[in-house]
């Protein structure tokens, strides 16, 4: 590294130091966790587990979920009746005192999820939700302008459709069950769970089928 | 638990109540006429459960689903777009078909 790149930088590579905070949230949750852990309402351990329990955790998880639905009906009847027992016989372990709907969009309902209040999102299946799903602008409104929202998102619903939203207020995560795009109907589970995304779970987009080639 | 007292299909009215502390009752609905979606089943009151309450006794739990011109003036979608939102019983009461 030349000396004139440290010019044109204008500042020194001190690199990061033990301990360093990265702003006053970071500061303050560490202060929280040694807190806790110095009065024995938890342990770091117990810290650690929880950030591998939410890591373990993706949108992968919801494009299994759907693709199994799109191909086994009878898969699908069970995953609308009763979400957790349909994810664990994927090996998802959505087990916990929170419940879980999935919410199925028709070619006349179109289905999309908010949490008006903070951020509730079906994190023991998907994880943590994007930056955007836990904003003011979103959460706001989502509720009121859905249509111009989803719009937004490049997401153009018919007003021959019904949208429905769902905010997830209380004890019960909301995901929503995309339709299968049409073009799709020989592709294996795999390649359709890989038409799946994050945001067609929410409601903000919906799976389309890969461009044809040749 | 109590049994719920609702069910599906029923008119219910959001209690309007202004109530401090941790609720989970947005304001948008507070007021507002609306259906009975689905019994969710009882949970834990939050608003117990926030300062280190039991929650106890649970509160029946309901999806209920609103019209969205109900909802907002000028609503910009058709009439048929809904919201369903879950609320706890003590937030509900009975509302006369007619409000509908």
């Amino acid at each position: 590294m030349s000396d004139a790149h440290h010019d044109l930088e204008g500042h020194d590579h001190q690199g990061v130091k033990p301990g360093a905070e990265a702003g006053y949230h970071a500061g303050r949750i560490r202060a929280i966790e040694a807190l806790l852990v110095e009065k024995g309402v938890l342990t770091k351990e117990d810290v650690r587990r929880q950030i591998e329990y939410m890591e373990a955790r993706s949108p992968a998880n919801g494009a299994r979920l759907v693709a199994r639905a799109w191909v086994d009906p009878e898969f699908k009847a069970r995953l609308l009746s009763d979400t957790k027992a349909a994810a664990l016989e994927l090996g998802i372990d959505a087990s916990g005192p929170v419940e879980f709907i999935v919410v199925e969009n028709t070619p006349k309902i179109h289905n999309l999820i908010v949490c008006t209040l903070c951020s509730c999102y079906p994190r023991a299946i998907l994880g943590r939700p994007p930056d955007w799903y836990k904003s003011f602008n979103y959460r706001s409104r989502a509720v009121n302008e859905p249509r111009a929202v989803m719009r937004e998102f490049g997401l153009e619903v018919g007003d021959d459709v019904e949208v429905a939203v769902h905010d997830s207020s209380a004890d019960v995560r909301y995901l929503v069950l995309p339709m299968q795009p049409p073009g799709t109907e020989d592709m294996s589970e795999q390649e359709l769970a890989r038409l799946v995304t994050r945001d067609s779970l929410i409601g903000t987009s919906v799976p389309r089928a890969p461009a044809r080639t040749g | 638990m109590t049994p719920a007292r609702f069910e599906p299909g029923e008119a219910v009215r959001v209690r309007a109540d202004e109530k401090p502390g941790h609720i989970r009752t947005p304001d948008y609905v507070r007021g507002k006429t609306g259906r009975i979606e689905k019994v969710l089943g009882a949970f834990r009151n939050p608003e117990s459960l926030a300062y280190g309450g039991s929650g106890l006794p649970e509160k029946p739990l309901y999806k209920v689903g609103f019209r969205q011109t109900d909802l907002w003036d000028g609503y910009a979608g058709p009439a048929d777009d809904t919201l369903y939102i879950d609320i706890y019983e003590h937030w509900l009461e009975p509302a006369r078909k007619e409000t509908l």
